[in-house]
């Protein structure tokens, strides 16, 4: 098979990793500069995963959204799935930074976590 | 009239801005003041909803909103005042700030003064986009403020102009959001975002990006109906005949950012043409003495770590100042030579350690960075790969600096 390539999203430094898969199962990596670009060449070749982040809308606050992240990575797959799931909250202010809107999304066990404190409209 | 004394005033409450009120208050000047024409702290991180920022700071990549509030946190914690909702309409040369804010027309004598006033959107204007002015164009940035601050659906068939990163952003975020990112169109040969945004906010979707491409002209008389593209040669004039007709709703323009000095150009500060902000020393002291500047007024950034790292500087070097403790002294010029757009600071003492900021011409790959003493080699830095979209940085020790008269930074090929 011939080496995948990639490029590493994880920090700025944005490597170009090459991963091959060998018929024995086995996956080199090469081109990394660190141990999280091999473990996320791995991942793009065996199961791709993406954080993912929006805004939901918020009732009584003094902003009319607030945004939120996901607690985890989930399946590159779902992406579109789940943001489609997250337009559908609709909470009450107030919200801070850490607060749960949605749990288990989509069954992939990463939550809906709000990522701005969001007061009562005054 | 009325009239205020303060020691610090800090022109800005984005991330600059708050990393420096942060900084001179910690470096022991108590009477410091943020002055901000938003709504809230924060600048532009509040619409920055999207992930990565503080890799390098907090070794986690957290959302804009979330970076933010830590510095917005700290500088409660230190009580630092700040003013919402209010213009610093002029600075002058002698650090005299004219203030609108709800108190009313304010005169503010300042010890220091620290620029962080941030940078804007280049518009369709700049670029001479030929055609009607129908709605749908926005720049990325304002498309940005209107999805995530404001709950606004801007459009559904999109094609962006530029690889900026804020365009990237908006193409991953707009097909998340059920639109359809169509195509992205870049006028150089290379993308001049950052290679990690190409490949999570264009590969991940299949989103085409047409290099050495523009936009020709935009159709539709109430909504844009179509954007024409077509391929430019190497002078950018568009090659007849490559024309392609894109029906689409919406046009985002991601075509670069201005650094904001009308400020600093009013109060005679000397301005880079290059970078478009202030001139510089070691201590981000800009042409005007006890005027000092950092962030994205300064020069864009790639990495708001580095805006926060390079405020600290600044409000650090505002205390000093204050204190009656800047150093002084003879300045070493320096200067960008082959394949450097630029390189900061302008100018040193050598006096000090020094951080040097600079950006590259073109990407390339197996590169050194040299650093010349007119023609004597002080330092090499070898590079694997250089890209203009991405920043680099590199100190200098005194002892490196030491004799030195006549700095220069080039890139060469590392054979």
């Amino acid at each position: 098979m011939p080496a995948n390539k990639y490029v590493c999203i994880i920090c700025p430094n944005s490597c170009e990793i090459e991963a091959e898969l060998s018929d024995n199962g086995k996956i080199r990596v090469k081109g990394n500069l660190c141990k999280k670009g091999e473990d996320y060449a791995r991942k793009e070749i065996c199961s791709p995963e993406r954080g993912l982040t929006a805004t939901i809308l918020v009732d009584g606050g003094n902003l009319p959204l607030a945004s939120v992240k996901l607690s985890k990575p989930i399946p590159k797959k779902l992406m579109k799935q789940a943001a489609a799931e997250i337009t559908k909250i609709r909470v009450q202010a107030p919200l801070k930074i850490g607060d749960v809107v949605m749990k288990n999304i989509l069954g992939t066990g990463a939550d809906v976590v709000v990522t701005k404190n969001v007061g009562r409209n005054p | 009239m009325i009239k205020k004394e303060i020691d610090v005033v800090i022109v800005g409450g984005g991330p600059a801005g708050l990393a420096a009120a942060i900084s001179a208050r910690k470096e022991g000047v108590s009477n410091v003041l943020i002055v901000e024409r938003g709504e809230s702290l924060g600048g532009i991180l509040n619409q920055c909803i999207h992930e990565g920022f503080g890799v390098e700071r907090f070794d986690e990549a957290l959302s804009g909103p979330e970076y933010m509030q830590r510095f917005i946190d700290e500088a409660d914690k230190l009580k630092i005042p700040y003013l919402l909702n209010s213009m610093v309409l002029e600075v002058s040369h002698d650090k005299k700030l004219l203030v609108c804010s709800a108190e009313g027309l304010t005169v503010t004598h300042a010890k220091a003064v620290i620029l962080c006033m941030g940078c804007r959107e280049r518009t369709r204007g700049q670029v001479c986009i030929p055609g009607l002015r129908p709605a749908g164009i926005f720049t990325a940035g304002t498309a940005q403020n209107l999805i995530n601050l404001r709950g606004y659906k801007i459009g559904e068939k999109v094609v962006i102009l530029g690889s900026g990163d804020i365009g990237l952003i908006m193409a991953r975020r707009m097909t998340l959001e059920g639109a359809q990112v169509l195509a992205v169109a870049e006028v150089m040969p290379y993308s001049s975002g950052l290679p990690r945004n190409m490949a999570q906010c264009l590969t991940d979707f299949e989103i085409p990006l047409y290099l050495s491409h523009t936009v020709t002209e935009i159709h539709g008389k109430k909504r844009v109906e179509a954007v024409t593209i077509a391929e430019v040669d190497s002078r950018w004039k568009p090659v007849a005949g490559t024309e392609k007709r894109i029906k689409c709703d919406t046009l985002l323009l991601s075509i670069g950012l201005i650094p904001e000095n009308e400020l600093s150009r009013k109060a005679g500060i000397a301005i880079d043409e290059t970078t478009g902000g202030p001139v510089i020393d070691e201590d981000l002291q800009t042409s005007a003495d006890g005027i000092f500047s950092c962030g994205n007024v300064l020069h864009v950034h790639d990495l708001v770590d580095w805006v926060s790292l390079e405020g600290e500087k600044a409000g650090k070097s505002a205390a000093d100042y204050v204190k009656g403790q800047k150093e002084k002294g003879r300045m070493i010029k320096v200067r960008p030579k082959e394949g450097i757009r630029y390189v900061l600071p302008h100018q040193i003492t050598g006096k000090q350690d020094v951080r040097f900021s600079l950006r590259v011409m073109a990407p390339e790959r197996n590169m050194r960075l040299v650093i010349m003493d007119a023609d004597k080699t002080v330092k090499t830095i070898s590079k694997k790969r250089v890209n203009p979209a991405e920043m680099i940085s590199f100190t200098l020790k005194k002892e490196e600096l030491a004799g030195c008269r006549d700095i220069s930074v080039k890139l060469e090929n590392a054979g």
